[in-house]
């Protein structure tokens, strides 16, 4: 790979990471409380926490531009706090955490779900506060699950291309990302094989991501073992 | 310590309606068949269930008053629990486990974890992962565990239940030798007369969600454990000595050679 595909690379594992950085830790207490809590329009919520997944990407990318554009509720205030997220790397990791967010909500409600909730009973008949039960007994027997909710994240993330596109362009060294550099060479001609080579890499991260998660689910139901 | 308790709760088919006091002392027996009000009544004890209309009392100090809607959850009732299943957390190690509660007692009532694990035996398997224990070890882990806590009171439910017969008698002994040990007043869940005779100071007994008869084993027809002297063997018949009354034809006699 040249220094110029790497610098691409690069900037999707950032983004990537931010995605997941700030999306995983929602992904987890909204994951918790679709798995532990029954309350009415519970439905409704699931729904709404899936919405992305089931969305086209770039009606995604068209909600955050109302929302969090200069002229948007959100983006008003940011503006007004000095940030800006429309255009920006931080755009890109907004849509592509937005993108993969039902993919790790979804892991992480299946990682806590599959907590044993007698064990939590225990904790407390041992004098264990509801915080303190959480962080002992709950989410460290999550934790394989949840590290490969992050897994698949960060996979998803890296990979987002309609949302980003719509919400942050494709401005090279700021928001084209990995798949975004890979439309763009495909539109030049004699590019097929940066093309090539970035979509390579994006197989193999894939790849790797999902064996990655394979392993960390196989540990979780090793440790959980009884 | 007395142990106040009244529970009025719909399970199911179920209608409970259970009132009644357990000593200060010495190991209170809920006694009946599977599906009486047992263990939800347990639950309301422990502060897990409060449904219903539940006041629990202990040691004059309001546990649960639904009537005033009054909860500690449980939590903050110094309240131990030892289940059928052990329950111990497989992520952490045997240790770990045991002093999982004592981290969290907030105040000591001389329970000290040199003494648990000779009485219980668990020494060497302090370093073991949970996983790596028969269902015996993790039964006396729990027990440790629960001791460990500082409880001022110990919930029992059918600790034995998931045991076999070797195990069990095993597990019964450690129970006994903690009674004696540590004077902790236990609630003990079971359907089994012979833990009944063993352990219980007194017994309810519950059936159909509603107490039928309490008072001590004895009364309620319990035998505790009493010696004999055999005086006479002649042939197949054995005549024994000291045996208390109300032995008919037909009952049995456990004996231990020695």
């Amino acid at each position: 790979m040249t220094g110029n595909e790497l610098a691409i690379v690069a900037l999707s594992l950032g983004i990537a990471a931010r995605a997941v950085a700030v999306g995983l830790p929602l992904a987890v207490v909204a994951g918790w409380i679709m798995a532990r809590r029954r309350f009415p329009g519970r439905v409704l919520v699931d729904a709404a926490l899936h919405s992305s997944l089931f969305l086209p990407p770039v009606v995604v990318g068209f909600v955050l531009i109302l929302l969090f554009g200069a002229q948007g509720p959100i983006g008003r205030l940011l503006d007004a706090a000095g940030v800006r997220l429309i255009f920006t790397t931080g755009g890109a990791a907004l849509a592509a955490g937005v993108m993969a967010f039902p993919l790790m909500l979804r892991a992480a409600r299946e990682a806590i779900a599959a907590v044993d909730p007698k064990l939590e009973a225990a904790a407390a008949g041992l004098g264990a506060g509801f915080w303190d039960r959480t962080f002992t007994v709950t989410l460290p027997l999550a934790l394989p699950g949840l590290v490969a909710a992050g897994v698949i994240g960060f996979a998803a993330a890296l990979g987002e291309f309609g949302a980003v596109i719509t919400f942050a362009a494709n401005i090279p060294g700021e928001t084209q990302t990995l798949a975004l550099a890979i439309y763009s060479a495909l539109q030049v001609p004699g590019s097929e094989a940066e093309a090539l080579r970035l979509a390579g890499f994006s197989f193999a991260s894939a790849i790797g991501a999902l064996l990655l998660s394979e392993a960390l689910l196989a540990w979780g139901r090793r440790r959980a073992g009884t | 310590m007395t142990l106040a308790v009244a529970v009025r709760r719909r399970l199911g088919a179920l209608d409970l309606d259970v009132a009644f006091e357990g000593p200060e002392q010495g190991v209170t027996a809920l006694f009946g068949p599977s599906g009486a009000g047992k263990s939800a009544t347990l639950a309301a004890i422990g502060g897990v269930a409060r449904d219903g209309s539940v006041r629990v009392a202990l040691g004059g100090e309001v546990l649960t008053d639904t009537a005033v809607r009054a909860f500690v959850p449980p939590e903050r009732r110094g309240i131990g629990w030892v289940y059928q299943d052990a329950r111990l957390f497989p992520h952490l190690p045997v240790r770990a486990n045991l002093l999982y509660g004592k981290r969290r007692a907030g105040i000591d009532r001389g329970i000290g974890e040199a003494e648990v694990v000779q009485v219980l035996g668990i020494e060497a398997l302090l370093p073991r992962r949970v996983a790596e224990l028969s269902g015996g070890e993790r039964q006396r882990v729990a027990l440790g565990r629960a001791l460990l806590s500082q409880p001022r009171l110990l919930l029992l439910d059918e600790p034995l239940a998931a045991l076999d017969g070797a195990r069990r008698a095993e597990i019964l002994d450690f129970i006994v030798a903690l009674k004696a040990r540590f004077a902790l007043p236990m609630v003990y869940v079971t359907h089994s007369p012979a833990e009944v005779a063993a352990l219980a100071d007194h017994v309810v007994r519950i059936e159909g969600g509603r107490v039928v008869a309490q008072g001590a084993p004895a009364a309620l027809g319990f035998a505790g454990e009493e010696t004999a002297e055999v005086v006479e063997v002649a042939g197949a018949a054995v005549v024994l000595r000291g045996l208390g009354g109300g032995l008919r034809p037909g009952d049995r006699v456990r004996v231990v050679r020695g």
